[in-house]
C-alpha cells in the first residue's frame, strides 16, 4: 500500500490517499466472509477501481465450526491502477475467529492493520485453532501489525435489538459489521450493498433491516471510536474507458456460451454433472434457456460427454464441463469425439489433484491429461482463458473452432479464473465475432453423399440429421476417408491418423499470432499460461522497470501453438516457465523446441505470488 | 402428411454395407423386421436415427439408411439423449447388447428410462458377449459355462424387464427374434410410444450360446413354454390352449390347467395399463421351466416425456423473456462507466 498524499479528514483524523490496497476477510465457513468479500468487491468495482480477487474455501461445507478446517476467506485488491492480480501480502485483514486468524495472519504485511472479532476468542475457540494462550494477550505474537480488537458479536447484537431476531439470527449480520466498518476505512460508498440487501431480503423485512443496521453498526464505529487513526481512500482506476461490469470466469464462460448460440444462429446443449468449481456453470447457464440453451444434468461425466457428442452429432452447438476427475471419466467419449470428428467443446475448470484432491483450490496439472490423456493417437485443440473476463472470449474461440473445424475442443480454465473476479469492459455486440455453420442440405459428390469428404482445410461436412438424402453413419471404429465406411486397413489408419493430426495442427493458421510483452531478443523469456497471467505479468514488469533483460508471452493457445512460437524462444539466451503444477508445459516445450527451459513450480493450491515468480526471475539471471 | 410421402420399402432402408453378422446370428432376422416395420409408421426416412453402444448387435445402425451412430460401449443411451435433446422431432432408437445395457452401460440405461426420455430401446439379449467371443454376461444363468466361467458361473443373472419396471419404465416388452410376426407387431408398438421404450429380444448367438432360447422359438416346444400377453384377456397358453396363469390367494402366479373347474375367468387378466408397476413386475418373475415365458407388452402408461418437458421450458422462457438479448444480457447487474 503506497501512500500517495495525506491531507487530513474533516473529522480532524489523518485521511490517506493510496493507490492500491489489499483486504481479506476470513472467518469460520459460517461467517458469510464468501458475501462479505463479493461485496466488498462491488461497491469497489462500481467505484470505478481495478479489482482482483481470490476467494478461498474450504472443501467441506461443513466442517466443525471454529476449527481451521473450517475456515473461509476472501481476499480482494482494489486500485487506483492496471491491476493483474489479487496481491501478494494483505494490507487489512480481518479476523472472525482465533483459527481464521491462525490460518491467515502470515500473509498480513508488516504494519499491516489486523481488524479481530474479540468476543470469539474464547477458551474453546483457542483451543480448536490450537493456540495456547489467546494471542491477543500475548504480546509478542501480534507485535508489528495494527491490532484492532472490536467485540463485533456483541456490537452486531447491540445493533439489530428491538427487532424480534433469534441470538442465531442476530449473530449472522456479524459479516455486516465487518464489512460496514471495512467500508468506513476505505471510503466505499455502500450503496450497491444496500440495494441488495433490499432486493434479497425484501420478503424479510426484519432480516434486510437487520443487515443494515449491522452495515451501519460498523461504519458508525469506524467513525465514532478513536482506535483507527487514519482512514484511506483508493481514487478510481484510469481503466479504458467503456461501460464495464464485474465478472468471475465461470459467468464469463456461460455468458460465452450465449454469445456464441446468439452469434451463429444454433441452440446449444449443455451436458454437465455437478462438480467443483465447474458447477457454477451449469447453474448460470440453466439461467439462459430465452437464448435457446438446454441444460442437461447428466447422470455422471460419461453421460454428459456422451450427450455432448450426441448433440454435436444431432447438428446444436454441444458444450460440457468438469474438473479434473470428472475429464478422466470423459476421456473415452472424448476420444469418440475425435474420430466421428465432430463439433463440441470440454471446460475443464482445474483443481488440485491427483484423485479428488483439493476439490476448492486451484492448480494447472491438467494439461497433459487433456493433451495426451485419451487411447490412440487423438489430438484436439486446447485454449486456455488468461483471466475472468477473457473465458468470454476463448469460450467463442473454442466454439469457432470447433465447428469450423469440426472437432472437440478443450478449455482450461482453473479454480482461480473460475471464481475470481475482475471488471470487465462490456463489448458491444458488432465486437463479436460472427460464427459461420454451413450445414450443407445436398450431397457434396454425383454418387451421393460422402461425409468424410473434406475440404482444402482438410474438415469434413456437419450435416444436420433431419435433412432429406444425407442419411449416413458415423462411429468409434475406424473410417474410410471420404466415404466414412468401416475400414480396417493398415494405409487407411496411417492416413486417418495423420490426417486428424494434420487437420488440428493446421488450426495455427487460423488463430492470433504470439506476441510478446517486453524487448523483442534478449537474457531471458518467461513463459506462462492459463490463470497465471495476472502474477507473471505482474513480475516480468518490475523486473523490466528494474533495469532486467526479460520479456513475457502469455499462452491462450496450447495445442497447436501458435505459429510463431518457436521463433520467439530463439530470441532470448534462457527460457522460464512458472507453473502451478511439475513443469507439464516445460516438458512439452522441451520436447517440442528442444531447448532447455527451467521450471519455477508451485503446487500448494494457491496462485504464485508476484515475489515468488520475480525472485526466480533473479536466481536465473544471476547464474 | 402421408399422402405427399413416397411409399418406402424395406429396401429404402438398407444400407449399402455388406452385413457381417456370422451365419444364422438372431441379428439378421430382427434387423429385417425393423426394415419392414419402419416404412409403415409414415415417417420419412431422414428423421430416423439408430444409435448403439458396442457389440455384435451394435452393428445394426450400419446396416440401416438412416441417420445412424454407432458409438461406444455401454454408452448408447447417452449419446441418443444428447442427440434426442438436439433434434426432439428425430424418432430415436437404441440398439444394444445384454453385456452393452446391463453391464458397462447400466447406470446410463436406468437413467434413460426413469427420465422418460422419447427413445426406444431394443435390447438384443443372447446371454453371452458375442463380440469378445464368448464371455458370460449379467443374464447369462447361474452355472453357465462360458470361456471366462469354466467351472460354471456364480453369480446370479439380472432380469433386463425386472430392472426396467424397477425403473418404472413407461412401456416394457418382450420379444424373441424369430417369432417375427409378433416381433413385428411389437416393434410397432414400441415405435407408438411416448417416452421411453424398452423391449428385451431373446436373441440366438448361434456361435457362442446356440440354442438358448429354443425353448421359447421351437414350433413344438414353444407353446409350452410361452404365454402371449394380451391387454384385458386372460394368460392361457399351451399346445391346446388348455393352460392358464391365475393369482392364487397368496398373490402368487400359478399355472392351472384349464378343465376340472376352472374357467377362464378365474385366470389372470393381463392389464398393460396399471399405473402399479406391481403386476408386470409379477409376470416379469416367471421364467423358464417354473412357468411359461409372457411375450408382449408388459407395461404401456403415459408419463411426462422429458424431451417435451426440457423443450416446454426453453420455450415458455423464450414467451416470458422474450428471445435472448446479449446487450441485455451482458448490461444485467451493476455496472458502471468509465469516462474518457
Ligand atoms: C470400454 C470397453 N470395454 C470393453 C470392450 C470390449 N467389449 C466389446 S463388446 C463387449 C461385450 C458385448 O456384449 P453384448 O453387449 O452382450 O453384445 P453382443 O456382442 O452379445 O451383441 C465387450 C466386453 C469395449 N469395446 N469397450
Ligand atoms: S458371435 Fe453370436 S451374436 Fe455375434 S454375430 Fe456371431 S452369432 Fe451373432
Ligand atoms: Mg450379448
Amino acid at each position: 500500500m503506497s501512500a500517495v498524499d495525506t491531507p487530513s479528514a474533516p473529522e480532524g483524523r489523518q485521511h490517506e490517499q493510496v493507490d492500491t490496497v489489499v483486504v481479506r476477510f476470513c472467518g469460520d465457513s459460517g461467517d458469510g466472509m464468501q458475501l462479505a468479500g463479493t461485496q466488498f468487491t462491488n461497491v469497489s468495482a462500481a467505484f470505478g477501481n481495478d479489482v482482483s480477487t481470490l476467494p478461498d474455501f474450504p472443501a467441506e461445507i461443513r466442517a466443525p465450526a471454529g476449527t481451521i478446517a473450517g475456515v473461509s476467506g476472501f481476499q480482494i485488491c482494489f486500485s487506483s491502477q492496471d491491476i493483474f492480480t489479487p496481491g501478494d501480502e494483505v494490507d487489512t485483514l480481518v479476523a472472525m475467529n482465533p483459527a481464521a486468524l491462525k490460518s491467515n495472519v502470515a500473509d498480513l504485511k508488516r504494519g499491516g492493520t489486523l481488524i479481530v472479532n474479540e468476543d470469539a476468542f474464547e477458551k474453546s475457540n483457542l483451543v480448536k485453532a490450537g493456540y495456547d494462550k489467546s494471542p491477543l494477550d500475548d504480546g509478542d505474537a501480534l507485535a508489528g501489525f495494527r491490532v484492532h480488537r472490536v467485540p463485533m458479536t456483541r456490537l452486531t447484537r447491540d445493533s439489530v435489538e428491538g427487532l424480534g431476531l433469534s441470538q442465531r439470527e442476530a449473530d449472522r449480520c456479524k459479516n455486516f459489521f465487518a464489512l460496514g466498518l471495512v467500508y468506513w476505512l476505505y471510503d466505499r460508498d455502500p450503496k450497491p450493498t444496500e440495494d441488495w440487501v433490499n432486493a434479497k431480503f425484501g420478503s424479510k423485512p426484519a432480516i434486510a433491516e437487520a443487515n443494515m443496521r449491522a452495515l451501519k453498526g460498523g461504519s458508525n464505529y469506524g467513525f465514532s471510536t478513536e482506535s483507527f487513526t487514519v482512514h484511506y481512500e483508493v481514487p478510481p482506476a484510469k481503466l479504458a474507458p467503456g461501460k464495464y461490469r464485474k465478472i468471475t470466469g465461470n459467468e464469463a464462460l456461460a455468458m460465452g456460451m450465449a454469445a456464441a448460440a446468439r452469434q451463429s444462429n444454433l441452440d446449444l446443449v449443455y451436458s454437465g454433472y455437478p462438480i467443483t468449481p465447474a458447477s457454477d456453470i451449469l447453474h448460470e447457464l440453466a439461467k439462459f434457456k430465452h437464448f435457446g440453451i438446454t441444460t442437461f444434468q447428466a447422470e455422471d461425466e460419461i453421460s454428459a460427454m456422451s450427450a455432448a457428442v450426441g448433440a454435436a452429432f444431432g447438428g446444436t452447438m454441444s458444450v460440457t464441463a468438469s474438473s479434473g476427475p470428472g475429464i478422466c471419466l470423459k476421456g473415452e467419449a472424448m476420444g469418440l469425439g475425435v474420430i466421428t470428428e465432430l463439433p463440441m467443446v470440454i471446460i475443464d475448470v482445474q483443481r488440485g489433484g491427483p484423485s479428488t484432491g483439493l476439490p476448492t483450490k486451484t492448480e494447472q496439472s491438467d494439461l497433459m491429461l487433456v493433451m495426451f490423456g485419451r487411447n490412440g493417437e487423438s489430438p484436439l485443440p486446447i485454449v486456455a482463458p488468461a483471466t475472468p473476463g477473457d473465458c468470454f472470449w476463448m469460450m467463442q474461440e473454442a466454439l469457432r473452432i470447433s465447428v469450423e473445424f469440426m472437432t472437440p475442443v478443450v478449455i482450461l480454465s482453473d479454480g482461480y479464473i473460475a471464481n475470481g473476479a475482475e471488471p470487465w469492459m462490456i463489448p458491444r455486440i458488432d465486437e463479436l465475432t460472427p460464427i459461420h455453420v454451413d450445414h450443407p442440405d445436398s450431397a457434396n459428390t454425383e454418387n451421393g453423399f460422402q461425409p468424410y469428404l473434406r475440404d482444402e482445410r482438410l474438415v469434413r461436412p456437419w450435416v444436420r440429421p433431419g435433412t432429406p438424402g444425407l442419411e449416413h453413419r458415423v462411429g468409434g471404429l475406424e473410417k474410410a476417408d471420404v466415404t466414412g465406411n468401416v475400414e480396417y486397413s493398415p494405409d487407411n489408419h496411417q492416413h486417418m491418423s495423420d490426417t486428424r493430426l494434420r487437420k488440428v495442427q493446421g488450426i495455427a493458421s487460423f488463430i492470433p499470432e504470439q506476441e510478446v510483452n517486453g524487448p523483442k531478443s534478449g537474457d531471458l523469456l518467461v513463459i506462462s499460461w492459463g490463470g497465471t497471467f495476472g502474477s507473471v505479468r505482474t513480475a516480468v514488469q518490475q523486473c523490466q522497470e528494474a533495469g532486467k533483460s526479460v520479456a513475457h508471452t502469455h499462452l491462450r493457445y496450447m495445442n497447436p501453438f501458435p505459429k510463431n512460437l518457436e521463433s520467439i524462444i530463439r530470441n532470448y539466451k534462457q527460457v522460464l516457465i512458472p507453473e502451478l503444477n511439475l513443469g507439464q508445459l516445460a516438458f512439452i516445450i522441451r520436447s517440442r523446441f528442444l531447448v532447455d527451459a527451467i521450471s519455477l513450480n508451485k503446487i500448494q493450491g494457491k496462485p504464485f505470488k508476484v515475489s515468488e515468480v520475480i525472485s526466480k526471475i533473479n536466481d536465473v539471471l544471476a547464474n | 402428411m402421408s399422402s405427399l410421402l413416397p411409399q418406402l420399402t424395406a429396401k429404402d432402408f438398407a444400407s449399402d454395407q455388406e452385413v457381417r453378422w456370422c451365419p444364422r446370428c438372431g441379428d439378421y432376422s430382427i434387423l429385417a423386421q425393423m426394415k419392414k416395420v419402419l416404412p409403415d409408421l409414415g415417417i420419412p426416412r431422414e428423421k430416423f436415427c439408430f444409435v448403439s453402444g458396442i457389440g455384435c448387435s451394435s452393428r445394426f445402425p450400419y446396416y440401416m439408411n438412416t441417420y445412424g451412430f454407432h458409438s461406444i460401449h455401454g454408452r448408447a443411451p447417452a449419446v441418443a439423449t444428447g442427440f434426442k435433446l438436439a433434434q426432439p422431432d428425430m424418432q430415436v432408437w437404441v440398439i444394444t447388447g445384454d453385456g452393452d445395457a446391463l453391464s458397462i452401460g447400466g447406470n446410463h440405461l436406468m437413467h434413460a428410462i426413469r427420465r422418460n426420455i422419447d427413445i426406444n430401446i431394443v435390447l438384443f439379449n443372447n446371454q453371452i458377449y458375442g463380440l469378445t467371443k464368448g464371455q458370460y454376461s449379467p443374464t447369462s444363468p447361474l452355472g453357465s459355462k462360458t470361456k471366462s466361467t469354466p467351472y460354471g458361473s456364480v453369480d446370479n443373472p439380472l432380469n433386463p424387464l425386472s430392472v426396467a419396471i424397477g425403473c418404472e419404465a413407461t412401456f416394457v416388452a418382450r420379444a424373441v427374434d424369430v417369432d417375427i410376426k409378433h416381433l413385428t407387431a411389437i416393434l410397432k408398438r414400441t415405435a407408438a410410444h411416448k417416452g421411453t421404450s424398452f423391449v428385451e429380444v431373446y436373441q440366438d448367438c448361434n456361435v457362442f450360446n446356440s440354442g438358448a432360447f429354443y425353448y421359447a422359438s421351437k414350433k413344438g416346444e414353444k407353446e409350452d413354454n410361452i404365454v402371449y400377453l394380451e391387454h384385458g384377456k386372460p394368460l392361457i397358453f399351451g399346445k391346446d390352449r388348455d393352460k392358464g396363469v391365475r393369482l392364487n390367494a397368496h398373490g402368487r402366479i400359478e399355472v392351472v390347467e384349464l378343465s376340472s373347474g376352472i374357467s377362464e375367468d378365474d385366470l389372470l387378466f393381463h392389464d398393460e395399463n396399471a399405473e402399479d408397476p406391481s403386476l408386470a413386475f409379477l409376470l416379469a418373475q416367471m421364467r423358464h421351466p417354473e412357468f411359461p415365458e409372457p411375450l408382449g407388452v408388459f407395461r404401456d402408461v403415459e408419463r411426462p416425456v422429458y424431451d417435451e418437458a426440457v423443450r416446454s421450458q426453453v420455450t415458455h422462457a423464450r414467451e416470458q423473456l422474450g428471445e435472448g438479448n446479449l446487450d441485455a444480457l451482458f448490461n444485467s447487474g451493476d455496472t458502471w462507466v468509465v469516462d474518457e
